[in-house]
């Protein structure tokens, strides 16, 4: 008895050792940046940063100085407090519409390839239609159609992302739902709840969730995309997608204009795939069983 | 003989396919007593697992059972779901072949133990934790405490089928159904395995039904054993007097194809010649007589009945069953 308990010590000692080896600097990097981004975006109204909507047409593209720390954009409004108003802007439609993607695509998923039949065919099928139709063209109908703001863009950016969770979570449904532990739930009395909530959902969870980080990073992009378009978020409200587009205008005379917002934009797609990735390795359980 | 516990009667399993109907099951007869040990040998494809799925009622959703499948007293195929989930768990466990696929990888030992407690035995959490960690120590795991933490990925496959038997175990069931339990562990855990589960069945006093490929395995550890083939039982007889004297050329060339320990090494094993029939067919006459070296005319044209010989509780289908003592 005493020799097994030194064993499993043992064996906790060489995971924890493992787990460490893992997470490089590039990993509390990426968690530093990601965390640095959100806290300056949650207290830009506390900061004592120059308002990032009022302009000033005698200091249009002025360079770096004390008063503007990173200089003016091509309206004399501080480019700083634009990135900053802007990070508000690319987080909450990042987090949100893969929130609603991975809720309802999720559910949707789990349902369809749980219960199979009917059910499934039509879920299968409408996403199907969903994925047919040109994604730029349906934002830009619902943004023609609803208008413009940040409550629509999150919506339909969400809506959008609904096909590929639901296709992510019924793949693993799909095969975790052969497996004998969902037998041997039923042959336990287990209810079709308990089964999905309980034995299939932590499974299913921990490819939704790497998928999710994923989605964040895209769903930054397509944010900006939509904003270089003029489709994002109306206009004295900045986005690092619409800052990127403003810029191009004078990208000859004040290149940093664009390139300010795609490098923070870069790094913090960047830092989520890293620390997706990073999470994903280390918190599967399954690494060793399979 | 006590009053049976477990009676399948008359059961056929059809499972649609795309080549036809398939009849994974074909009219089975069977009882187990409480307390009881049956053993079902067959080879694989021979219909043993989705009889034990049948009598779970956890067969395909595309698959037909027809016949009764009569437990304590009700009829499981006519059961509404409610009261047939309350049963399973209760008074119906199962352990399956394969434990690496029968706990879910990503909850501890514990949660997948302690939850099963907490829902059908309305015990508190603490109550049910030690219960559980009693559980493990029963089944002859030691440092129970520690193993409640971990992940069915962090134990051996002998550590695992006996965390399943724990779990199967945590309701005293009235049956358990051990499929295949031992298939997927090595030579060395299996007798450990199998003795395990005698012991609690024992100890609890409940009926198992115990489904190997192995006669082997069911020899001294079942007191009725029943042969399967093609879907059909094709031999049923106390064990003792089974392996005394076997009728069934089914049996017989199973048992021949066990390996010897007193061989002479490198003596080839009689392996039973052929494949077992196509099951969406229809087969005409014996579904064995194509690899039965007794076979004749008669045994391609008409189908044996399972009858009894000299003993009311040894039957067989054959219509040239082995001769004693030939």
């Amino acid at each position: 008895m005493a020799t097994l308990e030194l064993v499993i010590e043992q064996e906790a000692a060489v995971g924890s050792n493992r787990r460490r080896r893992r997470l490089g600097p590039l990993f509390w990097a990426a968690v530093a940046w990601v965390a640095f981004v959100f806290v300056v975006a949650a207290m830009a109204d506390f900061l004592p940063l120059p308002s990032s909507t009022d302009m000033d047409m005698l200091e249009r593209r002025a360079p770096f100085s004390t008063l503007h720390w990173l200089g003016t954009d091509s309206l004399g409004r501080d480019e700083l407090a634009r990135l900053v108003f802007g990070a508000r802007i690319s987080l909450t439609v990042g987090l949100c519409a893969p929130i609603i993607g991975i809720t309802i695509g999720g559910a949707l998923g789990m349902l369809a390839g749980y219960f199979r039949g009917r059910f499934e065919t039509l879920v299968v099928g409408s996403m199907d239609v969903l994925l047919a139709f040109p994604p730029l063209i349906l934002a830009l109908a619902v943004t023609a159609y609803l208008g413009q703001s940040l409550l629509n863009l999150t919506c339909i950016l969400g809506v959008l992302g609904i096909p590929a969770f639901m296709r992510v979570a019924r793949a693993s449904t799909l095969t975790l739902a052969r497996r004998e532990f969902v037998i041997a739930a039923q042959a336990l009395g287990a209810t079709h709840a308990r089964i999905l909530l309980r034995e299939l959902l932590p499974n299913v969870l921990l490819p939704l969730l790497a998928f999710f980080l994923l989605g964040v990073a895209v769903t930054i992009v397509v944010e900006g995309s939509l904003s270089f378009l003029g489709l994002g978020v109306p206009p004295p409200e900045s986005s690092w997608g619409s800052m990127i587009g403003e810029g191009r205008e004078s990208l000859e005379i004040a290149p940093r204009l664009a390139f300010l917002p795609a490098i923070a934009m870069f790094l913090t797609v960047l830092s989520f795939n890293l620390v997706g990735d990073t999470l994903r390795a280390l918190t599967d359980p399954r690494q060793g069983a399979l | 003989m006590t009053e049976a516990l477990l009676s399948v009667e008359a059961v056929a399993v059809d499972l649609p396919t795309p080549r036809g109907n398939l009849r994974a099951v074909d009219r089975v007869d069977l009882t187990v007593g409480a307390g009881r040990t049956l053993g079902i040998v067959g080879e694989s494809g021979c219909g043993k697992t989705m009889l034990s799925r049948a009598i779970l009622q956890l067969l395909p959703k595309k698959a037909r059972l027809t016949g009764r499948v009569m437990f304590d007293g009700q009829d499981l195929a006519r059961l509404d779901p409610e009261r047939l989930r309350r049963l399973r768990g209760r008074s119906l466990a199962v352990v399956f072949q394969d434990p690496m696929t029968s706990l879910n990888p990503v909850l501890t030992i514990g949660t997948q133990l302690i939850e099963t407690l907490q829902e059908h035995l309305e015990l508190d959490a603490q109550a049910a934790k030690r219960r559980g960690a009693e559980l493990l120590a029963a089944v002859g795991i030691p440092a129970p405490e520690q193993r409640l933490q971990q992940y069915p990925h962090q134990l051996s496959g002998g550590m695992r089928q006996r965390v399943a038997i724990a779990i199967a175990l945590s309701c005293e069931p009235k049956l358990l159904i051990a499929d295949e339990p031992t298939t997927a562990l090595d030579v060395t855990i299996q007798a450990q395995i199998l003795d395990l589960l005698a012991r609690e069945q024992r100890r609890r006093h409940m009926a198992m039904i115990l489904i190997t490929h192995d006669l082997g395995v069911v020899a001294g550890r079942t007191d009725e054993v029943a042969v399967m083939y093609a879907g059909r039982v094709v031999e049923r007889a106390p064990t003792h007097a089974l392996f005394k004297k076997m009728r069934m050329p089914y049996t017989e060339a199973l048992l021949a194809a066990l390996p010897r320990i007193d061989a002479a090494p490198h003596t080839p094993l009689p392996a039973i010649s052929g494949r077992p029939p196509d099951p969406t067919r229809p087969i005409q006459g014996c579904s064995f007589s194509p690899r039965c070296r007794y076979a004749e005319g008669l045994c391609g044209r008409e189908k044996p009945l399972l009858t009894e010989a000299e003993s009311p509780d040894h039957q067989f289908a054959c219509f040239h069953p082995i001769v004693a003592g030939a």
